[in-house]
């Protein structure tokens, strides 16, 4: 017990200070991320082994967002090449997700596992919902 | 109260290592040196911070002489886990070398009368999709490649070599020397098998009587009507054992057959990969992948820990028209029953499957048996004789729970029936306790094969490493 309180008092010391917006953001994408994405992008964001892709610094994750939110929002049944590897498990719709929580867990994901990129927000979320086809 | 917190701690590390508390029909070999390494890994993560460490100093003190104590007071310290046995923890008096390295993604491997090794790539190698080993004791070496399709599926059976992409299955003629006459020609005696690219790998036996036996894998989880889509009920009527999730039956003699020419020997197979031939009672047996995501699909009736753990990788004993339930039902090793799939209107407790046949053999969940392998040597001691080895490939549903597997383990058989506990027979394959549990396991167990003399052959598909287990009284 001793160990570990000593432990987490180091690791708090040393967090570096983020605007809190993003950090909340970060913070409430991270429980979306270990309730809904982490069985198969597991919890290091480094997928599965010919079956689900990594989020590692990949173009799916750090590029257009409007993809991105398409794919949570559609779910993701194709075959993709990441860096000579493929993948292949079907990715289901994820539209049941309130553009809040998806809005934090694309944050999230964007800027952890050595990811840096912008935050994504409700508003674009919302956007994208409305324009895609219903899953 | 660092007494209380290091037992605490032994016991956490053991339930982990383990995999679950509260299933009985697990015996692993759990070795004391596993508490060790990772308390070690943690007192060096302490050192990292000097005045985390003057600070713990005492503390570490404390427990090292505790753990020296305990190591005393332990009989059953066993050798640390050592680069002599390629880096595999065995039971005593066996010994693994690695005798390749490096060979691309190597799946299922067989073995010829003369003790030329093939072994079938998941994805080419210079355009070649089959390698040729002569193993030289210690060491083997790639004598030729051929074949330009990818696959999993590699069998040997008299003067044939049969292998499988994930759509067909081909064979190939051998001369008197082992060696393959029709390398850029293989007869191509099956065609068209379905491949939806979700447990794609077609697995392949031949009997004695000619008959080649084909594992086509569901192109889905759990036949709901949007696959893996949280809350998705399941198709009544599943279409999809139509066309996959069972084991048909082709001739081994006959060329260009399609689905029509096949029976469908058994079904409610969600996805076999591991097969071999029991000449003990003259049967076929075989390992499934179970389904994932209880927990993710239906959270209001699993908790994440029983998600990891449910439902059981089942081994089964199959006849013609045997069916083993899915998408219907799945194996509860914890309550030893048929559970309806909630999918289908189950709840975790409703049974079902009245016609559903028992595995004979349940393991814990998501350990992915991709290997099985019926032991007929003569080198390994009595008790392996006619008992099966299997290749667990590990897991990767368990998350956020640790992952397990990464090992093979041995099924002890009598009269042709399991008998008494399965046990870890190879362990370490992952490269440690840490990359287990994350799922970053440096190989993965796959394909399992028998030498001539008795030793026994493992596959990894993460490195394409092919290691050989020998025993020595």
């Amino acid at each position: 017990m001793l160990l570990f309180a000593a432990l987490h008092a180091q690791v708090k010391h040393k967090a570096k200070p983020k605007p809190p917006g993003i950090a909340a953001s970060i913070a409430k994408g991270k429980d979306v991320y270990m309730q809904t994405c982490v069985t198969c992008h597991q919890v290091d964001g480094g997928g599965v082994q010919n079956m689900n892709p990594p989020l590692i610094k990949t173009t799916y994750v750090l590029g257009d967002k409007t993809k991105l939110i398409t794919i949570v929002l559609n779910g993701f049944n194709e075959r993709v090449e990441i860096e000579g590897n493929t993948y292949s498990n079907v990715m289901p719709s994820h539209d049941f997700l309130k553009d809040q929580d998806i809005a934090n867990v694309l944050t999230y994901v964007r800027n952890s596992f050595g990811n840096k990129a912008s935050t994504v927000t409700a508003t674009e979320v919302k956007k994208v919902r409305a324009t895609v086809k219903k899953a | 109260m660092i007494i209380n917190y290091f037992t605490e701690f032994n016991s956490i590390i053991i339930k982990n290592y383990i995999g679950c508390n509260s299933f009985d029909s697990i015996k692993f070999d759990f070795s004391f040196n596993d508490i060790l390494i990772t308390f070690e890994e943690i007192i060096l993560s302490i050192m990292k911070n000097r005045k985390l460490f003057v600070f713990l100093l005492p503390v570490a003190a404390v427990c090292g002489l505790l753990l020296l104590n305990a190591l005393k007071n332990d009989p059953q310290v066993k050798p640390k886990t050592d680069a002599a046995n390629a880096g595999l923890t065995l039971p005593k008096g066996f010994n693994a070398v690695v005798l390749a390295d490096n060979l691309g993604i190597t799946r299922h491997i067989a073995v010829t009368s003369k003790g030329y090794i093939y072994i079938k790539l998941n994805k080419l190698n210079d355009g070649k999709g089959i390698l040729e080993l002569h193993d030289d004791g210690d060491k083997a070496s790639v004598v030729s490649s051929f074949g330009d399709f990818p696959g999993t599926g590699i069998y040997v059976k008299g003067t044939s070599l049969y292998a499988s992409s994930d759509e067909e299955v081909f064979r190939y003629k051998l001369d008197p020397k082992d060696q393959v006459t029709n390398a850029t020609h293989p007869d191509k005696l099956v065609t068209g098998l379905i491949n939806r690219h979700e447990h794609e790998a077609k697995a392949i036996l031949v009997d004695i009587n000619d008959n080649l036996y084909v594992n086509i894998g569901a192109f889905s989880n759990s036949c709901q009507e949007k696959d893996r889509q949280k809350g998705s009920m399941g198709i009544k009527g599943c279409p999809i054992l139509d066309s996959a999730a069972g084991i048909w039956q082709f001739k081994s003699t006959k060329l260009n057959q399609h689905y029509s020419d096949g029976v469908r020997y058994a079904t409610g197979l969600r996805n076999v990969v591991g097969m071999d031939w029991n000449y003990q009672d003259n049967q076929l047996f075989v390992t499934q992948n179970g389904r994932d995501q209880l927990n993710y699909i239906f959270p209001n009736l699993y908790t994440v820990k029983q998600s990891s753990l449910l439902p059981a990788e089942c081994m089964y004993a199959l006849k013609k028209g045997d069916d083993a339930g899915w998408p219907y039902i799945y194996y509860d090793q914890i309550q030893h029953k048929k559970i309806l799939s909630p999918e289908y209107g189950g709840d975790g407790k409703k049974e079902g499957g009245q016609n559903a046949i028992d595995p004979v053999v349940a393991f814990p969940g998501h350990l992915a048996p991709v290997g099985l392998l019926f032991y007929t040597g003569n080198q390994f001691p009595e008790k392996y004789k006619n008992g099966a080895f299997i290749a667990f490939h590990g897991s990767w549903n368990r998350a956020p729970e640790p992952q397990a597997g990464y090992f093979v383990v041995f099924q002890p058989f009598k009269n042709g029936k399991p008998d008494g506990q399965w046990e870890v027979f190879a362990d370490g394959f992952s490269g440690s306790k840490a990359q287990t549990e994350s799922g970053r396991a440096e190989h993965r167990p796959c394909g399992l094969a028998q030498s001539v003399d008795g030793s026994l052959y493992v596959t990894d598909d993460v490195k394409g490493t092919l290691y050989k287990i020998t025993y020595k009284k």
